[in-house]
């Protein structure tokens, strides 16, 4: 009990990889597009979590590792795929957008004209 | 009894604000006194709103309410408390309850870092225009939430083309924003920061405000925040979203009563709120006028008893027209109300000239009167300009003060690093 | 007060994330979905600045939920899905997706019980509040190339977008 009262960088690394697997059940299973890809989010997000919370474990190793307190490498890495995940959905949304206007749907199942 | 006296005292020599130095029951008292302070503000303009836009239309606007209009707003307020909640049958119940609230909460939670002096902001985040900046933008879902969830076609169609407007414009006032921020590291470390308190700090340090500097850099730079905040916050002359003549009143319309009331306060708490942020980058926050031109203990005390002096002046307005009114005895509880608030307001002037007071309260006046004169340039515009049409309004946003706000931002930045690394290296 | 509230607000604020990242991939209207991620992705601001880097959560506010959010809720309303709120929400392979995402968190429990103590738990000095110059100093330093090749990237991702989402080219 005395552990779970004392928050470690292990704490974060769990609650990052709880919501990993909550996106990855969104992907695989759900029907519709949009929360396809508002899953996606979810799992870039659960990345993010990690980088920033190594980028503080390493603001506490010693520098001659390669830490130190300017070591913030790791929320450089996660401004980055914030970055990438806006322009990751901008082009995902236009696809879609695309699509739906050819088929109506945004069922992930009906999108199947190239299948044999 | 000694020890509250000791513990206010002890608390009103500290040089943080209250967040800063962990303090949370001050925090909290300071949440409650800036929550006060903006309901009495949005009050006050509503009733200013009508009666200059009705002043410049050679009108005189609400007259019959209280004396000269002012209990109208309390009038307004009453009949939106007492009018029957209405929800469309096929609206989504949740969205559409949740939609006022995420906005009312965007314009209310911006207020914790407004510096209304040096100590008198809730808290001093060291990102605190970043935050202003963040939370305001989050108003931008409430909207779309709200012309969704009516599930009908006018609110909708006002909700995307509002929506598509706030997002283009913040982007011309993040560039703006950022030329001003470049504007607080010419100092000798070469560090800027920003923090709403440290910026004004770096103004007062620098010696001129920020819309002044780099001439007419600042003064462009400004402009452009002008422009964009008006935009940013769906006033006139950008109002086509929600113009009764245009959308039927946009992304509000299936909403009545309270619910709509909230969607008011938070116009107005979001005009207060960036109209806080352009008076701290660029006119020197809580800084008098002229603090080094004309500084010197004759002129510190010449400009402190300007507060004093303008409640004076409103309430001898107030007693002027209290001459005015009509000697009827169906006139005589107004004249008596309007001769009572004259006297309110005189005894605040009075307050104000007592010096302990004055030396605290004088940071706030100074701000409020600036945020005040932004008020007024709203109705201005208001009473003035005619309306854009949604493609103008698009165009100016992306091709106008979009390159407008990269060229100030190169500019200052180049002139800046002159500055820095040739001439006062 | 520091001692009580990490711990009190860690929690709170993971369990308001997992019950945000239930709800996205549950809802079967999409807005409700928007909304969940939205307040996810507000709780993980929260936690970055638990975290001590008030920059990533600055950007994070601005970009993600007042950004990419607004996105995703225009797409959500003109692509106006009630027909599909009265379809099957899961696919037909729901049942090997959930062996595999069971099979992922079953991988994470194992490492994490085996590499429990891996991360010594060094107590951290206080940090200055100048964050955000120690980022730009990284960025516009070390990471400049990184930093442009972003940049390009997302002129690729605007003009792309466009293409994709136009009537006729």
């Amino acid at each position: 009990m005395e552990s779970m009262l004392h928050i470690t960088t292990l704490h974060y690394l769990v609650l990052g990889a709880a919501l990993f697997v909550l996106g990855v059940i969104g992907v695989l299973t759900r029907r519709n597009v949009v929360i396809v890809l508002m899953s996606i989010e979810l799992i870039l997000n659960a990345v993010n979590l990690n980088l920033v919370a190594f980028s503080r474990y390493w603001q506490g190793m010693p520098v001659r590792m390669g830490g130190g307190p300017l070591a913030l490498h790791g929320q450089i890495f996660s401004i980055f795929v914030i970055t990438d995940a806006a322009a990751e959905a901008a082009v995902g949304l236009g696809i879609l957008i695309a699509f739906f206007r050819n088929k109506e749907t945004v069922n992930i199942d009906e999108v199947n004209l190239l299948k044999w | 009894m000694d020890r509250i006296i000791q513990y206010i005292e002890s608390y009103l020599g500290s040089d943080k604000t209250p967040g800063a130095a962990g303090n949370m029951f001050w925090a909290l008292v300071y949440i409650m006194l800036v929550f006060a302070g903006l309901s009495v503000a949005v009050i006050a303009m509503n009733w200013l709103e009508r009666k200059i836009l009705a002043h410049m239309q050679v009108r005189l606007g609400p007259m019959r309410v209280g004396p000269h209009g002012l209990l109208q707003p309390i009038a307004d307020a009453i009949k939106l408390l007492l009018k029957e909640d209405i929800m469309p049958s096929e609206a989504d119940g949740f969205v559409f309850w949740m939609a006022p609230l995420i906005v009312v909460l965007a314009a209310f939670t911006v207020f914790i870092v407004v510096p209304f002096g040096p100590t008198h902001a809730v808290t001093d985040m060291n990102i605190g225009i970043l935050f202003m900046l963040g939370v305001s933008s989050l108003s931008v879902l409430g909207i779309v939430m709200a012309g969704w969830a009516s599930n009908s076609h006018y609110p909708l169609i006002g909700a995307l083309r509002s929506s598509a407007q706030m997002v283009s414009y913040e982007i011309a006032m993040g560039l703006a924003v950022v030329s001003a921020i470049l504007m607080t590291s010419l100092n000798a470390e070469g560090t800027g920061t920003l923090s709403m308190i440290g910026i004004v700090q770096a103004q007062q340090a620098q010696g001129e405000w920020f819309i002044f500097k780099f001439f007419p850099l600042g003064l462009i730079a400004f402009f452009i925040f002008a422009v964009a905040m008006v935009a940013e916050t769906n006033r006139a002359p950008f109002d086509l979203a929600e113009a009764e003549s245009e959308l039927t009143a946009g992304f509000h319309t299936e909403y009545s009563g309270f619910r709509w009331s909230l969607f008011f306060l938070a116009e107005y708490s979001a005009m207060i709120a960036v109209s806080s942020i352009a008076v701290t980058l660029w006119l020197g926050g809580w800084l008098r006028p002229f603090p080094n031109l004309l500084s010197g203990r004759i002129w510190d005390l010449a400009f402190s008893l300007v507060p004093g002096i303008t409640f004076l002046f409103f309430a001898a307005i107030c007693f002027y027209n209290t001459a005015r009114m009509p000697k009827h005895p169906l006139f005589r509880v107004q004249t008596i109300g309007l001769a009572g608030f004259g006297a309110v307001l005189g005894l605040i002037g009075l307050v104000l000239f007592i010096p302990a007071v004055s030396l605290r309260v004088q940071d706030i006046f100074w701000f409020s009167s600036k945020v005040a004169g932004f008020m007024y340039m709203y109705i201005w515009y208001r009473g003035t300009f005619p309306r854009y049409r949604f493609d103008q309004l698009m165009q100016m946003g992306w091709k106008v003060l979009l390159p407008m706000g990269l060229g100030v931002l190169i500019l200052t930045a180049g002139i800046a690093l002159l500055q820095q690394t040739i001439w006062h290296p | 007060m520091a001692p009580v509230a990490t711990p009190f607000f860690f929690y709170l604020l993971a369990g308001i994330m997992l019950i945000g990242g239930i709800l996205v991939i549950t809802r079967k209207n999409a807005v409700h979905s928007a909304l969940a991620l939205i307040v996810t992705l507000l709780a993980q601001a929260s936690i970055y600045l638990m975290l001590y880097a008030p920059f990533v959560a600055g950007v994070q506010i601005i970009l993600y939920a007042g950004g990419i959010m607004v996105l995703f809720l225009f797409v959500i309303m003109l692509v106006s899905i009630e027909r599909s709120m009265k379809e099957r929400q899961f696919n037909s392979q729901w049942v090997v997706g959930i062996i595999a995402a069971t099979a992922l968190g079953g991988l994470f429990i194992a490492v994490f019980t085996k590499g429990k103590n891996i991360f010594p738990d060094h107590v951290l000095s206080v940090v200055e509040d100048n964050n955000t110059q120690e980022v730009a100093t990284l960025l516009y330093g070390q990471y400049m190339f990184a930093f442009e090749i972003a940049s390009l990237l997302l002129l690729v991702a605007i003009i792309g977008a466009v293409v994709m989402a136009k009537k006729r080219i």
